[in-house]
């Protein structure tokens, strides 16, 4: 798997406030990070920014290898049944395999409507999107929020094979995330 | 081209009457509304209603082509499903220009199929029902194409939808002066012109909502 995703001299503006500045980081093959902080301290902003969807205040930024975004916002329609909803993004990319629903312990809720579904069912089913997508970055905000220990611990675990596989992880929380050989950012280093 | 056929099935489902995220039926309905209600507040007489019914039905289609835009883009956009699409390197003029064909899909050929009875309500003539249909069939892919720049504009801000129907009826205009002048003339040039609009707004939609989009992602 081709990754490696290098930001340089970082700086991030919202509104009037410029929340960090000066960060820079590479990331190889393998690695992982794990980007803390208190709220609005700007983690979910850094992930859009090297995601590339918004454009960093000053900096730049290079990725080698697709990306993708696991963040709060579903991006599945809320009124058909999940299966439906993920069958979109899952024949946009590609995905075949079926283990990931297994995994994710959400085979017997593909016919229940996304509206119906719990903050941690909606998290993994987000993750399963994720995993369809077969990117070779992965940026995840907060993706232990609403979970169980059993979907942690999952969740934990497929990150990890993500990196054994030569993937790229980022994870942006408040919580602790288990992963071996990970580094860490503590993003009040940079703020302004 | 596979991917525009994904996104263009996935389009037609969420905003076909029934859809789960269009208006539905509600603009047809009030549409015909519009046509039955007229002959009550001018009177009956066949002769005004035979005369000014052509324009009525095109002020009620420009008005019901203003209801199904609060939904048309904000949903999407609030669920990050851009960002997505953003990410599989599908980009914001691909995803609008999709959901223009859908938008006009799901709307047009209904608006012109109730075009027909709200014709006979007004008791209109076989030749002015015709120069209408004709006029809408030009027309509409341009009313499509400005609703969808005006709801892609107005998709991030609060209160949007009041707005995008302010905002979309003076850009009608042109349109409304070519396709509704149709009815005074005897020539088919007014259709024409109006096709010609809808051309290049369509050819400008996917653009400008595309852009839209993106630099509502900047706020």
């Amino acid at each position: 798997m081709q990754a490696r995703l290098i930001a340089k001299d970082l700086a991030c503006r919202r509104g009037e406030r410029l929340l960090f500045r000066g960060l820079s980081l590479a990331l190889e093959p393998g690695e992982a990070l794990h980007v803390t902080g208190a709220n609005g301290i700007g983690k979910s902003s850094l992930l859009r920014i090297l995601a590339g969807l918004t454009r960093p205040f000053a900096g730049e930024i290079a990725h080698e290898g697709s990306v993708g975004l696991l963040d709060e916002r579903l991006a599945l329609d809320e009124a058909v049944s999940l299966g439906k909803a993920l069958d979109f993004w899952r024949g946009l990319d590609g995905a075949k395999d079926m283990s990931a629903f297994e995994r994710l312990a959400l085979a017997d809720l593909l016919d229940v409507p996304v509206r119906y579904l719990s903050t941690g069912q909606r998290k993994r089913a987000a993750m399963v999107r994720l995993l369809g997508a077969n990117a070779a970055i992965w940026l995840l905000d907060e993706p232990l929020n609403g979970l169980d220990d059993e979907a942690r611990l999952t969740v934990e675990r497929l990150a990890a094979e993500h990196c054994e596989r030569g993937g790229i992880c980022v994870v942006a929380s408040h919580q602790h995330f288990a992963m071996a050989g990970k580094r860490a950012l503590a993003l009040a280093d940079y703020a302004a | 081209m596979r991917e525009f056929g994904l996104l263009l099935r996935r389009d037609l489902a969420l905003l076909l009457p029934g859809g789960r995220g269009g208006a539905g039926v509600l603009p047809l309905l009030f549409f015909l509304a519009v046509a039955m209600l007229y002959p009550f507040a001018v009177g009956p007489e066949p002769e005004l209603l035979a005369r000014t019914g052509g324009g009525v039905i095109w002020i009620a289609a420009l008005l019901a082509a203003i209801l199904p835009l609060e939904r048309l883009v904000t949903g999407d956009l609030d669920a990050g499903v851009f960002d997505q699409l953003h990410l599989r390197g599908i980009g914001e003029e691909w995803a609008m220009a999709s959901r223009l064909l859908a938008h006009w899909l799901t709307f047009a050929p209904f608006l012109l199929l109730a075009a027909l009875p709200a014709a006979a309500l007004l008791g209109l003539a076989q030749e002015t029902t015709r120069t209408v249909l004709l006029g809408l069939l030009a027309g509409t892919p341009g009313l499509a194409a400005i609703g969808l720049i005006v709801a892609a504009l107005t998709a991030s801000l609060r209160g949007g939808a009041a707005l995008a129907g302010l905002m979309t009826i003076p850009l009608a205009v042109p349109i409304l002066i070519f396709g509704a002048g149709a009815l005074a003339r005897n020539d088919a040039s007014g259709l024409w012109l109006t096709a010609a609009i809808s051309l290049a707004l369509c050819a400008i939609a996917p653009l400008a909502a595309g852009a839209a989009i993106r630099a509502a992602r900047e706020q």
